[in-house]
């Protein structure tokens, strides 16, 4: 379980994020979405320290990361896997030494038991026979999904994605979105997903966090989002056109 | 001062939350073919280049009965050692090299790859940065041995082509008077210079933020910062230790 308590944060004076409080289950798909600029990002990047945020505290399983010691943050960043949007795989290595990098990194494993569980995460993913290609030689989707396999070969407790289906096709996008809650499901983790793809947010927002112009406006599950009562919700889901004739329907 | 001061603790973070002795050794080693094996050509071409025009030069401004003809290729290998191998060298090597740590360091940056190390709980300072700082200072000193050989040598064929001086005053003068402290002096301005290159330029390339067009901003200033240091530095040193070269 992740909570955040009042996570303030700003830039040269402008502030970004307003005092956000919620709770982050396991075993559940938890979603942060928002319009572009909203603030859901650098929330994102508070939650894993990669920006210290100016207030607030984040907790991992009831350890302050937040204000931690060194020793504590090292421990709880062992601990999670993240999807970056771009897939941030390391362009000198390959597909295979990338999804490795983390048993090299922070564990003892013999290399033939390393080998076997990055051959097991590829697998997962629905990747194989890829191992030896570089980074540049694979499409986004396989990107985004060698990003997972790297993101869950350290057996994390938490994992976070962001944006995981930016820039990819329908059904691409839906196949990362499956691929992300059937890794939750299985594993019993807590993963924290930035979106604002309604998509994922209706297949997997077990639990959502709507955040507006730096301020947290609802919190749900995509079972009551489209009746949430929240205007700037409400603009947010049925912005497209088959989100709204779903719902003249339904009405 | 804020510049300067985001430097030293870029310095010192180099150092705390290390990674085991061994992924060190192997990152500096491949760190050592990229800065040094990668840079042999453009330091021999130059150097041939640098020991050609220094002797033809010297020899047509050293016309007179009353100088020596070995005095030539003595001001020749002493230019070469203290000066011409280690700073010029230098000057080509942040070209090359700093640009190219700053620009990998900097695009790391941008597509997010550092920020994936962080998570993991790897201090990408010291992961990255520390085995190009190693290779750089190991590797620069053997570039500049290099460069000073080829120099030295280069101007000997040129002699011996161009009819400039004889090759026989070439290879007295360049035994004459040698005093080796001059050596140890370009090792030390070696040292120096592989140091300031190799963390300006991954300094300049780690902070970078935004796109494509500040990597390629932070290529320029790596190279740009990395030149100044080096003359600076030239300077300073040459203050300090040309006290040492003079005989006793």
């Amino acid at each position: 379980m992740i909570e955040i308590q009042n996570i303030s944060k700003s830039f040269d004076g402008k502030q970004v994020l307003f005092e956000i409080s919620g709770i982050f289950e396991k075993g559940k798909c938890n979603l942060i979405i928002g319009t572009s600029g909203t603030g859901k990002s650098v929330l994102l990047k508070c939650m894993v320290a990669l920006l210290p945020p100016d207030v607030g505290n984040v907790l991992y399983d009831n350890r302050d990361f937040t204000h931690g010691d060194k020793q504590l943050q090292t421990d709880v960043r062992r601990e999670i896997g993240m999807l970056f949007q771009g897939g941030a795989l390391f362009d000198s290595k390959s597909v295979e030494e990338n999804v490795m990098f983390p048993l090299d990194i922070l564990t003892e494993m013999p290399s033939d038991e390393k080998l076997d569980r990055v051959n097991f995460c590829l697998e997962r993913v629905g990747l194989e026979n890829i191992n030896k290609k570089m980074p540049s030689e694979i499409s986004g989707g396989m990107k985004k999904r060698v990003g997972i396999a790297r993101a869950m070969v350290n057996n994390p407790n938490y994992l976070f994605c962001d944006e995981p289906n930016s820039g990819l096709d329908p059904q691409t996008a839906i196949r990362i979105d499956s691929l992300i809650k059937e890794i939750t499901d299985e594993y019993k983790i807590t993963t924290v997903v930035v979106t604002h793809d309604m998509n994922s947010v209706l297949e997997i927002g077990d639990h959502i966090l709507y955040i507006f112009e730096g301020r947290k406006l609802w919190e749900g599950d995509n079972k009551h989002i489209m009746e949430s009562g929240v205007k700037e919700l409400d603009d947010f889901v049925f912005a497209n056109r088959m989100m709204r004739m779903v719902k003249d329907r339904s009405a | 001062m804020r510049s300067l001061g985001k430097y030293l603790i870029f310095i010192y973070n180099l150092f705390v939350r290390r990674e085991t002795f061994r992924t060190y050794v192997k990152l500096s080693f491949d760190e050592a073919i990229k800065v040094g094996y990668d840079s042999l050509f453009i330091v021999l071409i130059v150097s041939v280049f640098l020991g050609a025009v220094t002797t033809i030069q010297t020899a047509y401004n050293l016309i007179s009965p009353l100088i020596p003809d070995p005095v030539i290729s003595l001001v020749v290998r002493d230019m070469t050692i203290l000066e011409l191998s280690p700073t010029i060298i230098a000057i080509v090597y942040a070209g090359k090299v700093g640009s190219n740590i700053a620009g990998e360091l900097g695009t790391m940056r941008i597509t997010e790859q550092i920020d994936a190390l962080e998570v993991m709980g790897i201090n990408a300072i010291s992961y990255l940065v520390l085995p190009k700082i190693i290779a750089s200072v190991l590797m620069f000193p053997l570039l500049v041995i290099l460069s000073g050989f080829c120099a030295i040598y280069s101007g000997f064929l040129t002699s011996l082509v161009t009819g400039v001086i004889s090759g026989e005053d070439y290879l007295t003068g360049i035994q004459l008077d040698f005093n080796e402290f001059g050596v140890v002096f370009a090792m030390i301005k070696a040292l120096v210079y592989g140091y300031l290159v190799a963390t300006i330029s991954a300094y300049k390339g780690f902070y970078t933020s935004g796109g494509a067009l500040e990597v390629g901003q932070s290529s320029t200033n790596a190279v740009t910062s990395s030149c100044i240091a080096i003359l600076v530095a030239d300077y300073s040193l040459a203050y300090m230790l040309a006290p040492f070269l003079t005989p006793s």
